[in-house]
């Protein structure tokens, strides 16, 4: 990452957050045919701030407080992305998502090619997820593996602020559906640096956090942020040199540099806090079985959460489920002995 | 209820050409639709969803909007009405017989999901009652383009309204329940059709709501109107008055036509499990087609030389549509498996 001592361009620090407003307004002001709608988006900002000051200086006309109905806010969506408008819809948790699922899935991941090439959907779905909040079974929840099932949706989730605000600039740019997934518990926790002015982060490519040769960390969202902070752990520790790729964009997925990062290290771990059965580190680890089998130097390992219905209220329960910087060092170190 | 149409205000300014054109849409259709009865039937298309008995209304309707401008969200049974926005014959015999060409969905979905973005038609699933909202979502739009300055109000060459029908069955999903919410919060241009033709497959009216479904209207903050749907020039002033009211900034309607689907549900359903001749047979004297066409002869707007020209016609159109059809190539398999991203960013 740029710094500001480097290079002539002006950065700030700014927590996950800032970063996602920055990229609304900065997209609301450069084109008028983009709007929010969404719960709570108007005059409060939204119940995390997202959209904080976005209606002071846009108005309701822009800004638009939905009624409480997640399957209006996605059809509203596909049907303003008809019109021509290039709308955000908000999702206030990811958990309330289920109701707008067959809107989502069935509709606007189809309506492209349903149609035959005659209505693409340009439109953002954005829909804070994760756990370690305390938010227990239904303000807690990972539901990004059923979205990147689907084909005609693409599905991003940036783990830094300066991918946030390019991410989210490229998603409002494209001209298919895109679920936005946003590590909540990242919010405020992960700051980082943010260059002034418009610049876009292309949604496909995954991003190698960390470099290192003698193992393959594979995660997204909170988690690449752990995985991060557990590779300086067992580097510090153990000597051990831990590669970080950061996903990024589930759907469609990197496998090149997911599959040149297992060739480097032959070794791999993939993080994800979702239940572990039939999570997206089951096909990222089948990728690596099926296209890297020769480059595999050890087994596949997967850290996620337990296979219960979500992340429980308790502070102690949430820890037991939630992945974490030493659970996922001691995984690392697990591999690595093997 | 409260209906704000005076009878006939609107209908009655209809010249003898637009009469005879809807006419001539609502024949083009039935016979469209016996033809692909037919064709099911010997085994040549896999799969055929009617519309007879709802020519009437469906022709009333698209005549009262801005046809191709407008957007619409018809439903799978809007043969009727498609044909009157411009489908031709071939068009839909391309999509029976599941060929290339086939302009609503190049061969990937199934009959009579209709699409055209060339005529404002959009891309349905076969998902009851999902665009619904969707077509909220297209009114909101409009509205939004007025309030930023993207569209002038009185541009009558872009799209000024959005349309959605769906059947009585649709009305029970949350999607239908949400757009006419929104409907209402927002006073779009919207309008929404309910085809009550009784059953949703098998499920009759009684078991689908405990009121009639126009009185729901009050409840979203919508104007509501029952209309006769087998009556053409009451459904026509029913949907003009509801478009004249969305052009104008007034809002939503929701019109609840009453009709009746005359035969099953689809090629795959039998009616005769759910109900009976007699009740069939009943409807079958208030057919919308056989009342329109008496209505004409009446006034002296048809004659039946030009009724048996009209049907020789279509005929002829039909049958050349299908040999065109059966010798129309498949798709090309790479089709199938491409075209599911737009490329371009705007």
């Amino acid at each position: 990452m740029t710094t500001a001592t480097e290079t002539n361009t002006a950065v700030r620090t700014m927590t996950l957050i800032q970063a996602l407003t920055e990229a609304m307004d900065e997209e609301l002001a450069r084109d008028e045919r983009i709007f929010i709608t969404g719960e709570d988006v108007g005059p409060r900002g939204g119940v995390f701030r997202a959209t904080m000051g976005l209606y002071e200086k846009y108005g309701p006309e822009r800004i638009v407080d939905s009624p409480l109905g997640e399957i209006s806010i996605a059809a509203v969506g596909i049907g303003a992305a008809v019109a021509g408008l290039r709308p955000i819809c908000e999702m206030q948790f990811a958990d309330f998502i289920h109701p707008a699922f067959n809107q989502i899935v069935s509709e606007a991941a189809k309506m492209y090619y349903r149609s035959n090439g005659h209505w693409p959907l340009p439109m953002v779905i954005r829909a804070p997820y994760g756990g370690g909040i305390g938010g227990g079974l239904y303000h807690s929840q990972s539901v990004e593996a059923f979205f990147a099932h689907v084909p005609g949706l693409k599905v991003v989730i940036p783990s830094t602020p300066y991918d946030a605000k390019g991410l989210l600039k490229s998603a409002i740019r494209d001209n298919n559906p895109v679920m936005f997934f946003e590590p909540k518990k990242g919010y405020r926790a992960i700051k980082g640096e943010v260059p002034d002015g418009d610049y876009t982060v292309p949604i496909g490519p995954a991003r190698i956090a960390r470099e290192g040769t003698d193992l393959s960390v594979y995660a997204y969202g909170m988690m690449a942020h752990y995985s991060t902070i557990a590779a300086q752990m067992v580097a510090r520790n153990h000597d051990i040199d831990v590669e970080v790729v950061d996903i990024r964009t589930l759907l469609p997925l990197d496998k090149e540099t997911l599959l040149k990062s297992f060739k480097k290290t032959g070794k791999a771990l993939i993080v994800y806090e979702d239940n572990l059965t039939m999570g997206f580190g089951a096909e990222v680890a089948a990728i690596l079985a099926d296209e890297g089998f020769e480059y595999m130097d050890g087994p596949i390992k997967r850290l996620a959460g337990p296979d219960v219905p979500a992340v429980p209220y308790s502070h102690a329960l949430q820890e037991a489920f939630m992945p974490n910087p030493e659970k996922i060092a001691a995984a690392i170190r697990d591999i690595i002995a093997y | 209820m409260d209906s704000p149409v005076t009878q006939a205000q609107y209908a009655t300014q209809l010249s003898d050409d637009t009469l005879r054109d809807m006419y001539r849409a609502m024949l083009l259709s039935r016979r469209l639709d016996e033809r692909c009865w037919a064709l099911h039937r010997q085994g040549k298309i896999a799969f055929h969803v009617s519309a007879i008995g709802h020519e009437g209304l469906q022709v009333a309707a698209a005549f009262a909007l801005n046809r191709g401008i407008d957007f619409t969200y018809p439903y799978y049974r809007d043969l009727a009405f498609c044909i009157a926005l411009g489908l031709t014959p071939l068009d839909f015999m391309l999509s029976v017989f599941g060929k290339a060409g086939e302009p609503s969905s190049g061969g990937r979905q199934m009959p009579s999901h209709w699409s055209s973005r060339e005529k404002h038609i959009v891309s349905q699933s076969s998902v009851v009652a999902v665009q619904v909202p969707q077509a909220a979502g297209t009114a909101f739009a409009i509205n939004y383009k007025r309030k930023v300055g993207l569209l002038a109000a009185d541009d009558t060459t872009q799209p000024r309204l959005a349309y959605a029908s769906v059947g009585e069955g649709g009305t029970s999903q949350g999607e239908w329940h949400e757009a006419m919410n929104w409907a209402g919060i927002h006073k779009l241009p919207f309008i929404c059709m309910v085809e009550n033709n009784q059953y949703a497959i098998s499920v009759p009216f009684d078991k689908q709501s405990a009121v009639p479904l126009v009185e729901r209207a009050h409840g979203y903050g919508v104007i509501g109107v029952q209309v006769d749907g087998n009556d053409v020039f009451a459904t026509y002033d029913a949907v003009r008055a509801a478009a004249e009211r969305a052009y104008t900034g007034e809002g939503a309607t929701l019109i609840e036509a009453i009709t009746y689907r005359l035969v099953p549900h689809s090629s795959d359903d039998d009616d005769r499990s759910y109900r009976t001749r007699e009740e069939v047979q009943e409807w079958k004297q208030k057919d919308p087609l056989l009342r329109f066409q008496a209505e004409l002869l009446n006034q002296g707007v048809l004659t039946q030389a030009r009724i048996d020209a009209f049907e020789e016609a279509i005929q002829a159109s039909i049958t050349e549509a299908q040999q065109q059809a059966e010798a129309a190539p498949d798709p090309d398999i790479a089709s199938g498996l491409s075209g599911v991203y737009a490329e371009e960013t705007i």
